[in-house]
């Protein structure tokens, strides 16, 4: 399959998983822990297809000879037999506040990537969805990273040489939704029969909590990655520093050899400079392109509230002005 | 509807004879009518109390969520060839009154004339697996495609009833008779001579949708695929949900306004409950001093300005730092 043309193609999803997934959210993880399940579905010309989703237990205490690679091959079989398409093309995640960029996300989707190409991670945020609008995004990492964890080669050097930046870790992949015919039959019976009021979420003013508590992540965010930066810099010092004495060793001894010359003695052997002044370590970068990676979602996530709320606010003031 | 059955034989008529104290019974051979259920359940409700089992009154409500429809639809699609329907277990909780139904999984059988295997083995796999997640959830009955019951749905009906104490049986009418999808509960009631043989009768029950919050918020985004040609929807992005979200409240003030006008020119009676519903409607604006509601408009407006400059600045800061650090 080229490539290309697979990656500028959308993902499907059927409204199944979705409500499976919120399902699991609602159920589990009251807390901020996060909840995971995979994710099966088949891969159809240039777009992915998710069928059927199944959720991962929580890892407890007491659980410590659970089996997880059993109990997902327990799940699979199971699922075979009642034809539901099996095979795994993905995992969910469900991410508190929109802080999912994390080393552990990474490892788990370079894995799933490495084994099967096309795989996602699903990211479904549960705040953000009952505040009235679902918010589920589809990520994959870019062939460019990829690359770079196959060689697990976190370096500075192998980083600029990939020219990796924080915007090309993960790329979004588009979500489209597909019902068949009998599931609109059945959303008509839904509409018909259940008088739940609808519920106006989504224009509601008083959102300046939700405001409040990405503020505070980001602000989180961007002293780690002051305090990274401070470390960056130390390093730079250290390394400058470094040269210089090694410039000054360098002259002294040529200095002195030439004095030794001057007298008619043998020169002293050139020692190995490298054993004298070890370069201090490079610090890793990989952790600091996470965070600007995630600072980098909490700013796109606050402006688009800002967009939202500014939207409403205006409306607000037009009620008023027509009343006055 | 009443299907006289002794335990474990189909042959359906047979024992008819012996429970003939039930007039219904001996009227309605059984795989023959999918009519109305009615003339059947009025000798259910003349057998006293007491002489049903189980702890709960025949009013019970089975509270649905969507995800378990969704799953069931599913599940019918994909069914093997040549089966006319689909069963699965129904997992959930039982509350005082009510019965949650928040989980279920597809169960192969295999269903013939006169012979019907369920793969229990398989059922009782999956609900382990399933308890490894949700330890709350218990077996509350099972589920069948097709707007009838069959003999067989007795059978599998007493399968279950070794699982868990008074089972529910759902249908779900995939082959839309009278033109609807319709979805019943039931539950098992004994009924018949007490010290003879006892015939089982499906009691229906009352069905209502259980949502959580965001799963109302998922049905409504997935509920617009009704509207589209090819079934097709994709996620829209901030402001267009405002704008999405305010038209619907458009349409349902012009709506309102429409029933106004309508009382007003004569052709609709006036009727007072929705007046004053009306009347809290247009109070609901509060009326604020212009020049408070100036100063606060401002003062919000100011503050997400600021958060979104705020939030540009961090951006191209760390895009700066990207670009010196890769010098």
């Amino acid at each position: 399959m080229d490539r290309g043309i697979w990656l500028a193609g959308g993902r499907e999803n059927e409204r199944r998983v979705v409500l499976k997934i919120i399902k699991h959210y609602q159920e589990e993880g009251q807390g901020t822990e996060v909840v995971q399940g995979v994710l099966l579905g088949l891969v159809v010309e240039d777009r992915l297809e998710i069928t059927n989703c199944f959720p991962f237990p929580q890892h407890t205490e007491d659980d410590a000879d659970f089996d997880e690679v059993q109990y997902q091959m327990e799940m699979m079989r199971s699922l075979r037999h009642v034809n539901i398409d099996h095979l795994h093309v993905g995992w969910y995640q469900s991410t508190y506040y929109g802080s999912f960029v994390t080393r552990a996300l990474l490892d788990s989707q370079f894995s799933y990537q490495h084994a099967i190409e096309e795989s996602v991670v699903l990211i479904y945020d549960p705040i953000k969805t009952a505040q009235g609008s679902l918010s589920l995004k589809a990520y994959r990492l870019t062939p460019k990273l990829m690359e770079v964890c196959k060689e697990k080669d976190f370096s500075p050097e192998a980083l600029k040489k990939g020219n990796i930046t924080f915007e090309h870790m993960f790329e979004e992949v588009p979500i489209v939704i597909k019902n068949s015919h009998l599931i609109n039959v059945l959303m008509w019976e839904l509409e018909k029969k259940s008088a739940v009021a609808d519920k106006h979420e989504l224009l509601s003013l008083a959102s300046s909590n939700h405001l409040g508590k990405n503020l505070q992540l980001l602000m989180d965010r961007v002293d780690e990655m002051s305090q990274d930066i401070v470390k960056y810099n130390t390093y730079m010092r250290n390394t400058s520093k470094q040269q210089q004495q090694k410039h000054q060793y360098q002259q002294r001894r040529q200095q002195e050899n030439m004095q030794r010359q001057s007298r008619g003695e043998p020169p002293l052997p050139e020692e190995d400079l490298s054993k004298l002044f070890k370069p201090p370590q490079p610090p890793a970068r990989m952790d600091s392109l996470l965070i600007a990676g995630q600072i980098n979602t909490y700013c796109q996530n606050i402006k688009e509230f800002t967009a939202q709320n500014l939207g409403k606010l205006f409306m607000a003031q037009a009620l008023q002005e027509y009343n006055n | 509807m009443a299907t006289p059955t002794v335990p474990a034989s189909a042959p359906p008529a047979a024992p008819a004879p012996a429970t003939a104290a039930a007039p219904a019974s001996a009227s309605a051979p059984a795989p023959a009518s999918p009519t109305a259920p009615a003339p059947a359940q009025t000798p259910a409700q003349s057998l006293p109390g007491p002489a049903l089992p189980g702890p709960f009154p025949g009013g019970r409500v089975v509270r649905l969520h969507p995800v378990i429809l969704a799953s069931i639809v599913d599940s019918y699609e994909r069914r093997n060839e040549g089966a006319a329907r689909v069963i699965g277990t129904l997992l959930g909780t039982v509350d005082k009154h009510s019965v949650e139904v928040t989980n279920c999984f597809s169960v192969p059988h295999n269903e013939s004339e006169d012979e019907v295997a369920v793969d229990m083995e398989f059922a009782k796999n999956m609900y382990e697996l399933h308890k490894k997640v949700s330890p709350n959830e218990l077996i509350l009955g099972w589920y069948a495609t097709g707007h009838d019951i069959t003999e067989h749905s007795v059978l599998i009906h007493e399968y279950y009833s070794r699982e868990a104490p008074n089972p529910i049986h759902l249908t779900v009418d995939t082959s839309l008779q009278n033109g609807r999808m319709s979805i019943k509960a039931y539950v098992s009631t004994l009924m018949g001579v007490p010290g003879r043989t006892m015939g089982v009768m499906f009691t229906p029950l009352t069905v209502k949708y259980a949502y959580y919050d965001t799963e109302r918020i998922g049905v409504d985004l997935i509920m617009k695929t009704c509207f589209s040609p090819n079934r097709v929807i994709g996620l829209s992005s901030d402001l267009q949900q405002v704008g999405g979200a305010s038209a619907r409240i458009q349409d349902a003030l012009s709506t309102v306004l429409q029933y106004a006008e309508d009382v007003l020119s004569g052709k609709v009676s006036a009727d007072n409950t929705v007046g004053r519903f009306l009347m809290s409607l247009v109070n609901q604006v509060p009326k604020i001093v212009p020049d408070d509601f100036e100063t606060m408009l401002n003062s919000n407006i100011n503050d997400l300005l600021m958060v979104t400059y705020l939030a540009n600045l961090t951006q191209s800061q760390i895009a700066l730092n990207e670009k010196l650090v890769n010098l």
